[in-house]
């Protein structure tokens, strides 16, 4: 739904072919903590030198007291995704401690955002103990085993609720093989244990199965999460799409990413009903944070996997060359990667490769 | 605490109930053969966990090792054959020791039945640890060199607890059960196999941030424990991060401790990251029993009659087994015939790269006991 209406926005934009940015659509930027300014300010750059026709909105999501008295998201943040139905995110700090609602969480029911969509790729350049890995994980991300649903029935023993829904469930699938069929994948695999939790994670099976059948051009197979777990780390090329509830696709994206470099290579982008946002996973890196440090990479990919998404393709075909060009090539590189180079440094080069 | 005093005096009793056994075995003994004999109930499984502890047995034969195997099918998938789950359970309870194979769970139940025979066979006998000591092998060629970590999983609770329900067509509530108890039980089981093993770091695995009340009980339950070991280092990291360290820096390991789940996936990770489900024993323990069976479960189905499983999962399970019941010697000769056989590379099974069959595997092994 909500991809069909972005896409209609974007059809009627006549921008798309203009190429200044002043007259764009407007994307929502939520630069976030610790490193956050600085490689969204590095991203901002790169799309300034690209001429990305589209114009940000930069908003501060600094939790403000409410009316009901509790801590959350400024009002006009949330105004602001609501209108543009498209933000990118850099990394938010989640205060540790009782009473503060994880802000993360905050937007991700705010905006319903149903999908969290990862895809791993290795990197040229960057060389890790696994090659060929090119897998995308599709991960349900309002249920399971993250409703939150607690209690503790009697002292010392506790009860948490994994909930999955027919609904959620079919609307993840359906996702998975839209995603798999618009991006040429061959296969989509299921991930579950339904032979562990016969009705939850079978509910979900059998949506997915039912949903499999809807698109025959896609392959499709079902693997018990543990099987996945051990063929991932043997031999990765195994796998193309995979989809799966919440945790399993918490810890396998990680995984994942963990497999080609890490976090700070790896983009994301959440699909929902009011809006899709795009955001780095990784931390806030507060010890790094101002000193010019950091890599500005999964940013960088998730907002191109951004522009992809509001079907400005050539944009991203170009900023995703230069940055793979730029980390191919090895000079500049940030400490992360191994390199000397400072995040200006490298931002600077992807500019002049554009 | 009555449960914690029993698994402080665990390994002591283990040893004590080793020669219990021994002098038990010799007095019902008749003639001299039953003497110093042990005996051991014996679940071959589903898959090819019949054709792999056939492989254990040959070796077992060739290498005069004093342990009689007493088996029963059991299996959730073929009903008709399998044993009654009340006799394996007597059995078991009978010799405190046994070699299992894997046990298929298929993901529905005609019964509509929730628990699956292998969630029952472990709360029947309490088996509440799970130990996987996964470690690179001589000979095996992986990305990762020298990983030497022990995985000890809770496995009577958590999210394997079968307490699920439809509250509204189209809506499944299932639930994870995390007590305090057996959160202790298991930490406590952790801390004394790292002092025992002369371990020095024990890690909590969990995912306290989003279940705050039953990851965060289990989190502290293992913290309160790590305060009775001083000397052990106690490190907490949760799941998702610990799958992406496992897979860029798997050395940093020693020691971990996780809930029922994640224990599943560590195991099967690190599993993968040594050679796979074909080389990695490993072990349930309860307060006076232990199950000797392939640290990660596979039944590799598709492997059937066909000859060409790896059996050094199971056969490493034989030489826990032999360490297990005090008898060292046989278990090193064994031992060593294994690593010799995957050094020497010549007979390697399908799953390392190889051509040799089950059957070739296993007399090789025999060739090189001495």
């Amino acid at each position: 739904m909500a991809a069909r209406f972005i896409q209609k926005i974007v059809n009627t934009t006549p921008a798309a072919s203009r190429g200044y940015a002043s007259s764009g659509k407007k994307v929502t930027l939520i630069p976030g903590d610790g490193i956050g300014p600085e490689i969204s300010a590095a991203v901002q750059k790169i799309f300034t030198a690209a001429s990305v026709p589209i114009e940000w909105e930069a908003v501060d999501v600094t939790p403000v007291r409410g009316p009901d008295g509790r801590f959350g998201i400024p009002q006009a943040a949330i105004d602001s995704v609501n209108t543009n139905k498209i933000g990118l995110k850099g990394p938010l700090m989640t205060p540790v401690g009782k009473g503060h609602r994880s802000l993360n969480l905050a937007l991700r029911k705010e905006f319903n955002l149903y999908a969290n969509v990862r895809p791993c790729r290795s990197l040229e350049g960057y060389k890790t103990l696994y090659d060929n890995v090119d897998v995308v994980t599709i991960r349900e991300n309002t249920e399971g085993e993250y409703s939150g649903i607690e209690h503790e029935i009697i002292d010392g023993v506790v009860q948490s609720i994994k909930l999955i829904t027919e609904e959620a469930s079919k609307r993840v699938a359906e996702y998975a093989f839209q995603y798999a069929k618009n991006n040429n994948r061959k296969k989509v695999t299921v991930v579950h244990k339904a032979n562990i939790m016969r009705m939850s994670d079978g509910l979900f099976l059998r949506c997915v199965r039912d949903m499999a059948q809807k698109f025959p051009e896609i392959q499709f197979e079902e693997r018990y999460l543990d099987t996945v777990c051990l063929n991932m780390v043997q031999n990765p090329a195994k796998y193309d799409v995979l989809v799966m509830p919440n945790l399993y696709g918490d810890i396998l994206s990680d995984m994942c990413a963990g497999l080609v470099g890490g976090l700070g290579l790896t983009p994301s982008g959440n699909m929902g009903l009011n809006g899709a946002l795009f955001e780095s996973v990784h931390g806030t890196a507060p010890d790094i944070a101002g000193k010019d440090l950091a890599n500005p990479t999964a940013l960088l990919l998730s907002a191109v996997m951004m522009l992809r998404h509001m079907e400005l393709n050539s944009h991203a075909d170009k900023i995703e060359r230069a940055a793979f060009e730029t980390i191919k090539e090895g000079k500049y590189l940030t400490g992360d990667l191994g390199g000397r180079a400072k995040c200006s440094e490298f931002t600077n080069e992807i500019c002049a490769k554009l | 605490m009555s449960m914690l005093a029993r698994t402080l005096g665990r390994s002591l009793l283990q040893a004590a109930a080793v020669r219990q056994l021994h002098l038990s075995a010799a007095l019902n003994a008749e003639g001299a053969y039953n003497a110093n004999r042990t005996t051991c109930t014996l679940i071959p499984g589903d898959g090819v966990g019949p054709e792999l502890v056939y492989s254990l047995q040959e070796v077992f034969k060739a290498a005069n090792v004093p342990v009689d195997f007493e088996a029963y099918f059991l299996s959730e998938i073929n009903q008709v054959l399998s044993a009654k789950l009340e006799d394996v359970v007597a059995s078991i309870q009978k010799n405190k020791v046994c070699i299992k194979g894997i046990l298929a769970t298929p993901d529905y139940s005609n019964e509509g039945e929730l628990q699956t025979l292998n969630m029952k066979l472990r709360n029947e006998l309490d088996l509440y640890a799970n130990v996987v000591h996964v470690r690179s092998l001589p000979g095996v060629k992986t990305r990762h060199t020298n990983i030497d970590t022990v995985i000890i999983r809770e496995q009577t609770e958590g999210e394997y607890s079968a307490l699920e329900h439809e509250s509204v067509p189209g809506i499944v509530e299932c639930l994870k059960i995390v007590t305090a108890k057996k959160s202790m039980r298991i930490a406590k089981f952790a801390f004394d196999y790292a002092t025992k093993n002369n371990r020095k770091k024990v890690t909590a695995v969990h995912k306290a941030n989003i279940m705050k009340l039953g990851d965060g009980l289990f989190l502290r339950s293992c913290e309160e424990i790590s305060k009775l070991y001083p000397r052990i280092e106690f490190d907490k990291m949760i799941v998702d991060n610990t799958t992406m360290q496992m897979v860029s820096n798997p050395n940093q390991f020693d020691v971990m401790v996780t809930p029922n789940l994640y224990g599943a996936i560590v195991d099967n990770l690190a599993s993968g990251l040594v050679g796979g489900a074909g080389v990695v024993a490993g072990a349930s323990y309860s307060a006076d029993a232990v199950v000797f069976e392939p640290g990660a479960r596979h039944t590799f189905a598709q492997a059937v009659g066909k000859n060409l499983a790896n059996p050094t999962a199971m056969l490493l399970c034989g030489t826990k087994l032999l360490r297990h019941i005090n008898l060292p010697t046989y278990s090193e000769v064994i031992q060593n015939a294994i690593n010799q056989v995957l050094k020497d590379g010549k007979v390697r099974t399908k799953d390392l790269g190889g051509q040799s069959t089950t059957q070739d595997f296993t007399r090789a092994v025999i060739a090189n006991l001495h």
